[in-house]
């Protein structure tokens, strides 16, 4: 019954900080400038505040930290932990907060300082080997999550005839849309060629197949829509959102080629009551260049299978025939550790029309999806601006 | 001892060993304490030995750091999937689809080998 809440609340404001490189900023201070950006962007002011959701790559009580920062008292606290989709998923439990009355406003809230940290990945990967135990994958010494995401496309390969130019494809598309964006972190002009030379890591993905490494915090709002109409932005409506998860491990997951997004995917369209086709911009979570491949088919853009044609040749550059990660992405833009909350603010922002250059002209309908893990959760979300309600 | 200590117990000991399911026969990789079918109790069997290659990746390391080495999931004949090593081949020789057998357990004895090949 969920289609009953499709629409009734939606994102009032959006803010970032720290992009790419914040030398000498901690993750809290970041994710704070990011807060206080999109509470006034919202036309809000913090003590309006009474819902939190975020979630940190690092800190198992994150949400208490935050909530002392900014000197909030929420009555509504989710910090549920999904890697990178988390702040897709937290969407969901933030809309019945709202329609229930627990709370009118919430702030769902991300920073990440791992570029300039003084912890080194590698003591993470030490630390999360202890913490978060994979008894049955760590021995072997997959270079995760990297190697996961590459045997999904030897898999995909194999399976379909996808080939190392059509993934290269994807990596071009977004450094083209990247091109675009004066807030992306790799603007430089790149061919498949230079793709395909590419130093490989964990084969058959090449360190330009790989997301970055950033510094970067963001943050929404979010409101009933009743209330959204009276804030000055053009109020951004959630239509629908759904998340699933079916294991955490590669070795676990039912199949590598065909992820929980197919679930996902569909509950969202069908809470939304709108299909693939009317979608105007598509912002997927491509921490990998196989995932842009893979959820265009699993969420219902194009066959399983047909990924690999459906984005070669400029199929999802500017120009092309779907609109795809067109801030650039995980691979151009930016990508803190876990991104779900920047293709948030991207789809907002195409959605009121203020994305210059790389503006879908009268997009309308968004669709935003989250990955968390290793291919691990999914979480697909349908945006909508008032004419799409 | 629950079912994780005993894996790695059998493994100290020289056996590799999987579960199978006490009510709805599914094979169990890796090893849990009830079914995740059919919520069912669980039982240590020997696999068959055999398997087939569904994915595989070289992860690349400069030699002074020990070299590119690989990775590989396997379906087992008994219908589980799991992470392996697979010996006896160059890691650009393992393909997807390729027949793979038992062939013993890691110096750790933490990791389950495989090689080319149907004989076990
Ligand atoms: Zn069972």
């Amino acid at each position: 019954m969920t289609e009953n809440l499709r629409g009734k609340v939606a994102i009032a404001g959006v803010g970032q900080a720290g992009l790419g490189k914040a030398e000498g900023f901690t993750e809290l201070e970041i994710l704070a400038q990011a807060a206080h950006a999109a509470v006034a962007d919202a036309g809000l002011q913090m003590r309006d505040i009474d819902g939190l959701a975020t979630a940190s790559v690092l800190a198992p009580m994150w949400a208490m930290p935050v909530i002392e920062y900014l000197g909030i008292k929420p009555a509504f606290i989710d910090s549920t932990m999904l890697g990178g989709s988390s702040f897709v998923a937290h969407l969901m439990p933030a809309i019945h907060a709202l329609t229930s009355g627990e709370c009118n406003a919430v702030l769902v809230c991300y920073g990440s300082t791992q570029r300039t940290s003084s912890v080194s990945r590698k003591v993470i990967a030490g630390v999360r080997r202890d913490f978060d135990p994979q008894p049955y994958e760590y021995p072997y010494e997959p270079l995760n999550p990297l190697s996961t995401y590459a045997m999904a496309a030897a898999r995909h390969m194999h399976e379909y005839g996808t080939t190392r130019e059509n993934l290269a494809d994807v990596v071009v598309a977004a450094r083209a849309w990247a091109r675009l964006n004066p807030e992306a972190q790799r603007r430089d002009p790149l061919t498949r060629e230079e793709v395909l030379a590419a130093k490989m890591v964990s084969d058959p993905l090449s360190a330009l197949d790989c997301c970055m490494v950033n510094d970067g915090a963001a943050a929404f709002v979010l409101v009933r829509a009743d209330h959204a109409r009276d804030l000055p932005n053009p109020a951004i409506h959630v239509l629908g959102n759904a998340t699933r998860v079916f294991a955490r491990q590669g070795s676990s997951l039912p199949s590598l080629t065909e992820t929980a997004a197919v679930a996902s995917g569909q509950e969202a369209f069908r809470m939304a009551g709108v299909s693939p086709s009317e979608i105007d911009v598509a912002e997927v979570y491509d921490a990998f260049s196989i995932n842009t491949i893979l959820f265009l088919e699993d969420l219902g853009f194009c066959p399983k299978g047909e990924g690999g044609r459906f984005v070669a040749d400029g199929g999802i550059a500017p120009g092309g025939r779907l609109p795809v990660n067109t801030n650039g992405g995980g691979l151009s833009c930016i990508h803190p550790g876990m991104y779900g909350a920047f293709i948030m603010i991207e789809a907002v922002r195409q959605l009121r029309g203020t994305c210059g250059d790389r503006q879908v002209a009268g997009a309308e309908l968004a669709l935003v999806h989250g990955n968390g893990g290793t291919l691990s959760s999914q979480s697909t979300a349908i945006l909508g601006t008032a004419s799409a309600v | 001892m629950g079912p994780q200590a005993e894996y790695f117990d059998h493994l100290a000991r020289g056996q590799f060993r999987i579960q199978r399911c006490d009510d709805c026969a599914s094979a169990v990789f890796y090893p849990r304490t009830h079914c995740p079918e059919c919520g069912g109790g669980l039982s240590w069997v020997e696999p068959a030995g055999t398997g087939v290659v569904y994915s595989a990746t070289i992860i690349r390391q400069a030699p002074e750091r020990g070299g590119d080495y690989g990775v590989a999931l396997i379906d087992l004949a008994e219908g589980v999937r799991m992470m392996a090593r697979i010996i006896d081949c160059a890691p650009e020789d393992v393909r997807i689809g390729m027949p793979v057998s038992y062939a013993g357990i890691g110096s750790n004895a933490d990791t389950i080998l495989y090689r080319p090949g149907d004989a076990t």
